[in-house]
């Protein structure tokens, strides 16, 4: 059979240009330093990514990232267990119904929150009203966390529900029927099944919410900075290219590192994608 | 009877969660002052106001056109590189598919500002232009990752029957091997489209102050406060996506009944 090849040419010409280049350049930017003496090798843009207040910053960004994970695995487990319960028509319209949000603009529904999380707002009313003392979470590490669980859910459940409904209804009839107890068959038989679910959703979370700052810059109101308000400041605002192409390097390296620590937990991706 | 009740009522709450922030949309659509806190009576103007509004309508235009664009490009592109993926030999392929998959594994932010200093450093000036290249890129990806696993299901010599039989190879593709992935092909059209309206990060760094799609319009307008059109705007998106997709399940419930 003569091989034709040639079609995919189109796209890895594309993937050169748009994506192979532009990891060189931002490599480059990284590592000169341009002045009016010309263009120079440096490290001091990787020297400043480690200085004690950027390093800060990363460590706030992914403790609000691993914050926002576990919430979403805790409340996004359970659900995902009983959508994969429910029988197949009413299950494909539940799961319709976890998908639709995520079709509506990001932006408007992050600030939709403001809305009811704001001093005077929805909720503080309504707490104010049983008599309790107003939340007042608006701009606070609070209300950043939730706007990544809000966002980020349905990321945790569809991959673990995928899963937990191709999950053969027999083996868990056979635990049952040997004598385990629902919690011993959940442990030793449910979970571990649904872990490549598991996995996946725990990414999938984790990700954006390290590197968001749309929601920490709404929602955290500015003050709160993380690793994407960062980057995206060198390039907006401060226009130090350099130093924000360090920030992206090293931020790539340590999603790089956690993916490589994930995939060895995730033998083999079985359906645990979402596509 | 209790625990399936308490299971009811955590799915409730759950999806209360979700729709909440939706619900105060489409609530604030209809609110008499431009608050976007306190409810001072019903009124549809906004729905009348939107449709004069020549900022949202335009941004509106930018994004379905970059959508409709970027993702049959990239629908185009992808299919026809997923069939000559398919066919190579192992290293070469594992090399292009690890490519393929950077913009996927990469942060939006990163893929966002790698692609502006990529158009900054060829002097390509940042507007609709490179807004389209940098959605085409991202999307690529998506319709590969749909294409190649239906193409891995298909049985290889169905195409050498065919050309046995006479079809030139562009014929055989077109009648034997492109039915047979068009689902793949079709998935891999509306997550792009999907990616490509939702997309604000990446369109952020690539474009230009003179254009804006609905995202940069939204937060360019988040520190001031959103325009009520705006949430009128999107009430309307709402139904449309709803009414959309229970038709859509609807009919592949239907469907599946049948089978059954």
């Amino acid at each position: 059979m003569k091989k034709r090849n040639w079609i995919a040419y189109p796209h890895i010409v594309w993937m050169a240009i748009f994506v192979l280049v532009p990891v060189f350049i931002v490599l480059y930017y990284s590592i000169v330093s341009i002045s009016d003496n010309g263009i120079q090798l440096t490290l001091k843009h990787f020297a400043r990514v480690f200085e004690p207040l950027y390093l800060n910053v990363f460590i706030r960004s992914i403790e609000l990232a691993l914050i926002s994970t576990a919430i979403c695995l805790l409340l996004g487990y359970p659900a995902a267990m009983i959508l994969a319960s429910k029988n197949l028509s009413k299950r494909n319209m539940l799961i319709v119904l976890v998908i639709i949000p995520m079709w509506m603009n990001f932006l408007a529904r992050t600030y939709a929150w403001m809305t009811l999380l704001e001093r005077n707002g929805l909720i503080d009313t309504i707490v104010k009203a049983i008599g309790l003392p107003p939340l007042n979470i608006m701009y606070t590490d609070y209300a950043v966390v939730l706007g990544m669980v809000y966002n980020f859910l349905p990321f945790m459940i569809l991959p673990i529900y995928s899963v937990l409904s191709k999950t053969n209804k027999s083996v868990i009839e056979a635990a049952e029927d040997l004598g385990a107890t629902p919690m011993v068959t959940f442990k030793r038989i449910v979970f571990p099944l649904s872990l490549p679910g598991v996995m996946s959703g725990i990414t999938m979370v984790f990700l954006p919410a390290v590197t968001t700052f749309v929601i920490s810059e709404l929602l955290g109101g500015g003050q709160y900075t993380l690793i994407g308000n960062l980057i995206q400041q060198q390039f907006t605002l401060t226009m130090d290219w350099g130093f924000g192409s360090a920030l992206s390097i090293f931020l790539m390296i340590l999603i790089l590192i956690s993916m490589g620590i994930m995939s060895k937990y995730e033998k083999e991706n079985e359906g645990g994608g979402l596509w | 009877m209790v625990k399936s009740l308490s299971k009811k009522i955590y799915l409730y709450l759950i999806f209360f969660f979700l729709y909440a922030p939706i619900l105060i949309l489409i609530v604030f659509s209809f609110n008499g002052s431009k608050s976007r806190a306190h409810w001072t009576g019903f009124t549809l103007s906004w729905y009348g106001q939107l449709f004069h509004d020549q900022q949202i309508l335009t941004s509106l235009y930018n994004t379905l056109i970059v959508a409709v664009i970027s993702s049959l490009f990239a629908t185009v592109i992808g299919t026809a590189a997923a069939i000559g993926i398919s066919r190579m030999r192992k290293l070469p392929k594992a090399m292009i598919i690890n490519v393929t998959y950077i913009p996927v594994l990469s942060p939006d932010i990163v893929t966002g500002i790698s692609l502006m200093l990529l158009f900054v450093f060829l002097h390509i000036p940042l507007g609709f232009i490179t807004m389209l290249m940098a959605h085409i890129t991202f999307n690529l990806p998506f319709v590969i990752l749909a294409v190649l696993p239906k193409l891995k299901q298909l049985n290889s010599q169905v195409f050498d029957a065919a050309l046995d039989l006479g079809a030139t190879p562009m014929y055989a593709y077109k009648k034997v091997i492109l039915p047979e992935i068009m689902p793949g092909v079709i998935t891999g059209f509306l997550l792009a489209f999907t990616l490509s309206i939702d997309d604000f990060v990446i369109s952020f760094f690539t474009t230009g102050s003179g254009f804006s799609n609905l995202a940069i319009t939204i937060y360019s307008m988040a520190r001031r406060g959103i325009k009520p059109e705006i949430n009128a705007l999107l009430t309307l998106m709402f139904i449309s996506i709803l009414l959309l997709l229970l038709l859509v399940n609807y009919r592949m419930s239907k469907d599946t009944k049948n089978k059954a």
